[in-house]
């Protein structure tokens, strides 16, 4: 008792800054709705960090749902599966959000939906069992970074892992797909839980969720407290203040375990493997039906949305028809947001596709599209209080101005983890994130310089 | 193709604003407005009317010349005026006052970038410049309308009078001597809690600043509640110390500073031949701010290479 009580935090741990940000979790209470294959789906070679994958089909060839049409044979990497059955109608070029072009195959549906034959349930029975199904099933984090599960899950032998932390904060304005992913698909985020437990012979799991969502704490807590799954009550949920930006990674493990990740280390350098609770409750999917990630519980709300409300929809449909078989738009949409507001990315078209690490669609009307102008700083230092990272934007961006990447570096810029929390305290309107990444490029270009140099 | 905008994340912004949190601050010095006005009558009013036209027209002009975006919808110069006006005797003279309000805006605040890059106070150094620059006049407290000296004969203040002359009760209340704004202990105090309550100041710095002066003025062996109670003390820690641009960012930056103000302030009015400190150890501080700020800068999350970090 004594021990155990010692491993979970009654309370979460302290950590610095974050904002009160909206929570507009419009679409919490209602049921998802599942979106009918459309004609044709858009799936990109590049739905992760890391190597692109090549596409191992051609124009003309025949696939199915969950054939692999895409793989590299690069560490980090995932493979690609077609989210319907028909035929390979074109390979193009596409730009990505993030503004990095990739190939991507256009498939045209037959509307049957046919599972590929080869698709079973994997056999696993043990740890590199384990990870060789995770990288097969194509899961990449789900929290939005999309880096490779089988990656992150494939712990060097020399780091001891103790803690199994399961992301179930939400911190994101209007996301709620997580919440329903808890509330629907219960029964998966359990069995995911354990088996990622037992798999990788993790001692404990703490789930962090925010205290804005009692009805999934609930039904997490009933999962934690299991007896016949969990007789050694090695799994407990910790409510957390509901504050951007709570799941964080670095801030979840702090909050959750009291630790803290060191400068250009990873979870893994503390003891803690940190997934969404999305992606353990694929896992436990996949290890049931062999079915790989094709499909996604995407948020689709904002200012221009006409009904608001969490969809499943198939990897590789555009935006455009999302938007329409949830609804549509009740304005003109000016901005669509690929990800949450605070972190997400705003699209220059609605032509793009559902990507693997896509959990929202956001689209604002005029009025919250655009941004204020941003003003003098008056040096007021709510950026300071607001940074988890315990940086000093002002310090930064004086460092940018001046153009010297030393003192940039001095200053903490690589720490920065570009949340969005000075941001959205300046009340000078500041465009700081902006600012911030442009300063992060130069320090990155300057030390490729250095490295060519030696 | 421009359907959409794009623009780099976050795309929620917070309420504040700076015109937001400079409305608060005028807000906040109403009550110590009034009280001028109830005790040395309409010609405090007046006086903040004249300081406060002259800064807005003197940032509008000093923004026209120097070809910038106009600032003064931020009101930022409203501030200064009625801060300004607040540190000044009801006898002065007006011409004197909006001499006052064009070295702080266009000397101090413009000629040096406008908001945000001005290195000391505009309404301190304004008030110091006048004091420096007309002592007489800049000196000349007329006694309260309630008190038993009629208007326009000169009233010494607390601070020059030394303890005594007055009750804690009239201290507090504001009834004698001094500036505009610096009698009223009790509207100040209302003033300093509304800023708070609004999240526009912490009360790190004012606490911090009257604290060390109180411990200070105990060990000259001096009277803490009047050395509190009475010149700009209040005045000076609430309103003008906890001036963003020109006090610290860090937490432990802003406590460094303002136990330097409370000390400064003490050792000024015990040694020195100015009855009244508060100015020049806010001026002092100001100063080193650059300094304190570089020193408190706090550590990034994670750059300490322990690998764990005790339970709190």
């Amino acid at each position: 008792m004594e021990k155990s009580k010692k491993k979970f935090p009654k309370r979460p741990f302290f950590t610095r800054g974050g904002v009160k940000a909206p929570h507009r979790k419009n679409t919490a209470g209602a049921e998802s709705v599942v979106m009918p294959t459309p004609s044709s789906v858009t799936i990109p070679m590049r739905q992760h960090i890391g190597e692109s994958c090549k596409p191992l089909v051609e124009v003309g060839d025949k696939v199915y749902v969950g054939t692999v049409i895409g793989d590299n044979d690069a560490f980090v990497s995932a493979p690609i599966h077609s989210s319907v059955s028909g035929t390979v109608k074109n390979i193009l070029r596409l730009n990505l959000p993030t503004g990095i072009g990739t190939n991507a195959l256009v498939i045209e549906s037959d509307g049957t939906d046919t599972p590929d034959p080869s698709i079973k349930p994997p056999v696993v029975n043990s740890k590199e069992d384990f990870l060789k199904a995770v990288r097969a099933s194509g899961l990449v984090g789900l929290g939005g970074a999309g880096f490779p599960a089988h990656v992150k899950l494939n712990v060097p032998k020399d780091k001891k892992i103790d803690a199994l932390l399961i992301n179930c904060a939400e911190c994101e304005p209007y996301i709620t797909a997580d919440h329903r992913e808890v509330i629907e698909n219960s029964q998966a985020v359990m069995d995911g839980i354990y088996r990622v437990k037992e798999l990788l012979g993790i001692e404990r799991a703490i789930i962090g969720v925010e205290n804005n969502k009692p009805d999934a704490i609930k039904i997490l807590t009933e999962i934690a407290e299991d007896k016949t799954a969990d007789p050694d009550d090695m799994v407990k949920v910790v409510p957390l203040k509901a504050s951007y930006p709570q799941g964080a990674e670095k801030v979840l493990i702090k909050a959750l375990t009291g630790r803290v990740v060191p400068q250009g280390k990873l979870p893994a350098d503390v003891g803690c493997i940190v997934m969404n609770v999305a992606s353990v409750a694929f896992i436990s999917d996949y290890l049931r039906t062999g079915m790989p990630l094709i499909k996604k519980r995407i948020t689709v709300d904002g200012s221009a949305v006409k009904e608001p409300k969490n969809v499943i929809v198939p990897l590789g449909t555009s935006i455009k028809d999302l938007m329409e078989f949830a609804g549509g738009y009740k304005e003109e949409p000016r901005k669509i947001l690929m990800g949450g507001p605070m972190m997400g990315l705003a699209l220059v078209d609605d032509a793009l596709p559902v990507l693997k690490q896509n959990n929202a669609i956001i689209a604002f009307n005029e009025k919250e599209a655009k941004l204020s102008e941003a003003t003098d700083c008056i040096r007021c230092g709510r950026c300071v209080s607001a940074c988890p990272m315990g940086l000093m934007p002002p310090k930064i961006c004086g460092a940018i101005k001046k153009d010297d990447t030393e003192e940039m570096m001095k200053a903490g810029i690589m720490n920065c983890m570009e949340c969005g929390c000075c941001a959205f305290s300046c009340p000078a309107k500041r465009h700081i994130v902006q600012t911030i990444r442009t300063g992060k490029a130069k320090v990155r270009s300057e030390l490729m310089k250095q490295k060519g140099g030696n | 193709m421009n359907k959409f905008f794009v623009s780099a994340s976050p795309h929620l912004r917070g309420k504040g604003s700076t015109q937001r949190i400079m409305l608060d601050v005028v807000i906040s010095l109403l009550p110590a407005a009034i009280a001028s006005v109830v005790f040395f009558g309409w010609r405090a009013l007046m006086l903040v009317g004249v300081c406060v036209i002259t800064c807005v027209a003197a940032e509008y002009i000093s923004r026209v010349i120097m070809k910038r975006d106009q600032t003064i919808g931020d009101l930022s110069a409203v501030v200064t005026g009625v801060l300004l006006a607040l540190n000044l005797p009801s006898s002065i003279n007006p011409l004197i006052a909006a001499l006052g309000s064009v070295v702080a805006i266009v000397v101090v605040k413009q000629m040096f970038g406008g908001i945000g890059m001005n290195f000391v106070n505009p309404a301190l150094a304004g008030r110091i410049v006048l004091l420096v620059s007309f002592p007489a006049a800049m000196t000349d407290w007329v006694g309260t309308r309630f008190m038993e000296n009629i208007d326009g004969i000169s009233s010494a203040t607390p601070m020059a009078a030394q303890a005594g002359t007055y009750s804690y009760f009239d201290l507090f209340f504001g009834n004698h001597g001094g500036s505009l704004g610096e009698t009223c202990a009790l509207a100040l105090l209302l003033g300093g809690i509304y800023l708070v309550a609004r999240k526009v100041i912490s009360p790190t710095i004012p606490v911090v600043f009257v604290g060390t002066a109180a411990v200070m003025s105990l060990i000259l062996g001096r009277n803490p509640i009047v050395d509190i109670l009475s010149g700009g003390m209040l005045l000076g820690a609430i309103f003008m110390a906890t001036d963003y641009t020109t006090s610290p960012m860090t937490f432990w930056g802003k406590v460094i500073y303002a136990a330097g103000c409370g000390v400064m302030t003490i050792l000024i009015r015990n040694f020195a031949n100015l009855p009244e400190g508060v100015s020049f150890a806010i001026l002092l501080f100001n100063i080193l701010t650059p300094l304190i700020e570089s020193a408190t800068t706090p550590k990034p999350f994670g750059y300490e290479k322990k690998k764990k970090e005790g339970a709190k």
